[in-house]
């Protein structure tokens, strides 16, 4: 060996040495984190809104987690298998799990959860439908029996989606009522220690967590700061180290990130993969012409509200799936910005001027600044748009008795078409009173029969097919107009190591996060 | 004087019945529930788990029938549950009240002691630069918006010189006890006090500066000066005595607002105090805790008119209690 050889390896060496120590996890420390707005409760079996997931992914688990790719990992479950015709999920339960209060988690706890959010949680209801049986051959095994193969299945165990309840301190009680929900007692990596209303949530390391030398930290503050303005300044002056997605208005993160020590990630939203669009009362008014939808969708710029509005954030949709979902094509009907090709379809959809209500989303600057670009798009190819404007009640309202013409929303995808897309494109879901499901009254047969068989088609490649024609006809269609993947950016300290490590983003990010000193 | 605070008192309950009434209708108004609000936060929400809600919040019953209820909870004194924040209202309101009072009675304090200094002192000098520099500054914190005040006073205090913390009420974690937790929060309490008191307290001193120039004009000024009185005495007994009336007829008003009445402050400087609550509980429609509210404040209000009439006689006492 030369003594050159020697010298670069002794380098790589030390390199790697050096990197060594500096990877490895560290024990210890307080994380400062912002929640917003304040959760109504913690109780993520009862509720459901994003930051009650935030704060209680950490308190509570689900039987699998998800990596960025949305292939599932092991949770309060250890391992599983799929029976060959697609219809018998067998769970075998991680050992030596305990609920914050000491009892220990068993397959009676995963028989109860069912039960109970059957009961409680919309979400789970729907996931649940093809559920035959579930049954528990002795303390550590769990067994899903399905009425038919159903793709997603394997896609719904996430802590959100299904939470596992401690059965010992809900069963026969009134699950609505019952004190423990004020106190809630998972089997997480950090255990409920004390809520300030209206100032911060305290989370403590649970020393009995059921992964071995997890998690590194001793406590979360969960910061309640209600002012946009204030939440960065709280990052700016050191109070806090961890700004999650959608903390800040979106004009502030160029700054932020732009301060020493900050690190941002627009990473762990693809399970969720918000999605958002305009929906398009496909009714009434000229909202309902085809022709006229199709116009809209090339007259607005879409690229420029991505730079401009999201500072570059996100991606422009191409249709009803996000890109991170399963079965997403790309080889779909393009829309790109092309005001003389919208108004020749205008013309031909025989438009002449009537008024278009359109509702913002009532969440923030933002929000505010995209709808006031969108009517500008708008009224330059012609179409008359009158703002309306509303508060978070009076959008829900609106839009779920119908009552727009256009109307800005996004939603979650939860990783599979079946999930998070077919709700809002089949006719079984027009139902007025809710603002999820098919507001904008589209109704087509074919795309019914697609989304039912895509959920149930066995094996995968059949599902791609299906899903595939599905989304080249509803681009064709254009029942609302999509406009961008969005991405909400998480800005943190750099010191803070790990913490976005799943599909989930924060929402269980804390179990697997370190400080750096 | 009994007699007379027993009758205010009783009118003062009927009152409250009324606004109560008043408030449970003009809420509904509003468009939206806190069924849909909740399901909207939580993305999604089928028939059934809409309908729970509804039931859960007293929703699915006539309206004449969520009235009676309310009334019959208010006349024994209860102000209902907050299902959305699973906890009764007055617990709720009971545990922000203190930081409200706090915030907003300091405020108060330093808006009607500088107030009236600075405007006795503009009175004093008028027409000299010392009036016209306090006019001017009291000109300009009434005229600037309350938030942007806030928000610049975080931005140098804060941010730039980093002397005094942004946001909350103490130091979170820091567990101090006794002395130390007093200092904790009164550095906390500087900043969003000071933003309240520099609004009213520019009100408070052009009241006083106009008021003490009119009665200086009066007879009996003269005759004070014909006796020889200092005019140091003159200004403090017999000027300043009399132009108090109308402020404290302002300040009055304004203490009835104490309590509901920093809505904006609070939320910038994420005050845990009961405007915040107020608000929040009008954004997700959460009627019970907002008419709790709402009760609350019109309650402190009927009060502080009470007191304000008494004091108005220790001000001056040729005003009597007119039974």
């Amino acid at each position: 060996m030369s003594k050159r050889k020697i010298l670069v390896s002794f380098a790589v060496l030390c390199m790697l040495s050096t990197a060594a120590v500096a990877e490895g996890p560290k024990a210890g420390g307080v994380v400062n984190a912002v929640i917003q707005p304040e959760p109504p409760s913690l109780m993520v079996g009862l509720v459901q809104n994003g930051p009650t997931q935030m704060v209680a992914g950490n308190i509570y688990e689900g039987l699998l987690r998800y990596s960025p790719k949305l292939d599932p990992l092991p949770g309060l479950a250890e391992s599983w298998t799929v029976s060959e015709d697609g219809k018998i999920y067998t769970f075998k339960l991680v050992k030596g799990a305990t609920w914050h209060d000491g009892k220990p988690f068993t397959s009676a706890d995963v028989l109860f959860s069912i039960d109970f959010l059957k009961q409680t949680h919309p979400r789970a209801r729907g996931n649940l439908v093809q559920l035959d049986k579930v049954e528990a051959p002795d303390e550590s095994t769990v067994v899903f029996t399905l009425k038919q193969p159903f793709g997603p299945f394997i896609g719904i165990f996430e802590v959100g989606s299904l939470p596992m309840i401690p059965k010992h301190i809900y069963e026969g009680t009134d699950f609505k009522t019952n004190p423990a929900n004020n106190t809630p007692v998972g089997t997480g990596p950090f255990m409920f220690k004390e809520w300030q209303k209206g100032s911060f949530i305290r989370l403590v390391k649970n020393p009995n967590y059921h992964v071995k030398g997890k998690p590194n930290i001793d406590e979360i503050y969960w910061h309640v700061i209600p002012d946009a303005a204030a939440r960065s300044v709280a990052y700016e002056t050191g109070k806090v180290d961890v700004l999650p997605g959608g903390s800040v208005e979106n004009f502030d993160v160029p700054r932020l990130s732009k301060l020493k020590n900050t690190c941002v990630t627009g990473a762990g939203w693809e399970f969720f993969s918000p999605h958002s669009w305009l929906w398009l009362n496909n009714r009434a008014g000229p909202t309902a012409n085809k022709k006229f939808r199709q116009a809209l969708m090339f007259a607005i710029d879409r690229n420029m509200a991505k730079d401009v509005v999201w500072n570059g954030l996100g991606k422009v949709a191409t249709g009803p799936s996000g890109s991170a979902i399963k079965y997403y094509t790309g080889a779909v009907p393009k829309y790109d910005y092309d005001p003389a090709k919208a108004k020749a379809l205008l013309k031909e959809a025989g438009y002449n001027g009537e008024k278009l209500r359109m509702l913002p989303l009532p969440y923030g600057e933002t929000w505010q600044r995209w709808a006031e670009m969108v009517r500008q798009n708008l009224q330059d190819v012609g179409v008359n748009v009158e703002m309306v404007a509303t508060d978070v009640p009076g959008w829900n309202q609106k839009v779920s008795e119908w009552d727009y013409d256009i109307a800005f929303t996004y939603l979650y995808q939860y990783g599979d078409p079946a999930l998070g897309v077919g709700r809002n494109y089949i006719s079984s879901q027009i139902a007025k009173g809710s603002p999820f499901n098919n507001v904008e009254g589209y109704s087509n047969p074919e795309i019914d029969k697609l989304f039912a068989d895509g959920a149930v088609a066995f094996p995968d490649a059949a599902r791609e097919e299906i899903y595939a024609k599905a989304q080249k006809i509803l681009v064709e269609d254009v029942p609302v107009a999509w406009m961008l993947e969005l991405q909400f950016p998480t800005i943190t300290r750099c010191s803070v190591k790990n913490l976005v490590t799943t599909g989930i983003g924060v929402n269980d990010g804390f179990r697997d996060a370190w400080i750096e000193k | 004087m009994i007699s007379f605070i027993a009758q205010r008192i009783a009118k003062a309950i009927v009152v409250l019945l009324a606004l109560v009434v008043l408030n449970f209708f003009l809420i509904r108004l509003a468009p939206g529930d806190p069924a849909l609000v909740m399901a909207g936060e939580a993305g999604a929400g089928d028939q059934i788990f809409l309908a729970q809600l509804r039931e859960k919040f007293g929703l699915d019953q006539p309206l004449p029938v969520q009235l009676f209820l309310y009334v019959k909870g208010i006349l024994s004194l209860d102000l209902g549950f907050s299902f959305r924040q699973q906890m009764p209202v007055a617990t709720l309101i009971l545990q922000r009240l203190p930081a409200t009072l706090l915030l907003t009675g300091t405020a108060f304090a330093i808006s009607l002691a500088f107030g009236i200094v600075f405007g006795a002192l503009a009175a004093r000098f008028a027409g000299t630069w010392a009036d016209t520099a306090i006019t001017v500054l009291a000109l300009v914190f009434y005229a600037t918006p309350l938030f942007w005040v806030a928000l610049m006073a975080i931005l140098l205090f804060s941010v730039t010189m980093d002397w005094l913390p942004s946001f909350g009420y103490e130091t979170v974690g820091a567990n101090y006890t006794g002395l130390a937790h007093v200092l904790d929060v009164a550095a906390h309490l500087i900043l969003p006090a000071t933003t309240i008191g520099l609004f009213f307290m520019a009100t408070y001193a052009r009241m006083t500066r106009a008021s003490m120039l009119e009665v200086n004009r009066l007879d009996f000024v003269k005759t004070a000066r014909a006796k020889g009185l200092s005019d140091t005495v003159i200004q403090r007994r017999h000027v300043l005595r009399n132009a108090l009336l109308p402020v404290v007829t302002l300040a009055g008003l304004q203490a009835g607002t104490l309590v509901g009445g920093a809505v904006l402050t609070e939320t910038v400087f994420a005050w845990p105090g009961i405007g915040r609550l107020m608000y929040e509980a009008l954004l997700q429609r959460d009627y019970n805790l907002l008419l709790g509210v709402f009760v609350v404040c019109s309650a402190m209000v009927l009060a502080f008119n009470l007191i304000t009439d008494l004091v108005y006689r220790s001000v001056d006492p040729r005003i009597e209690f007119a039974s």
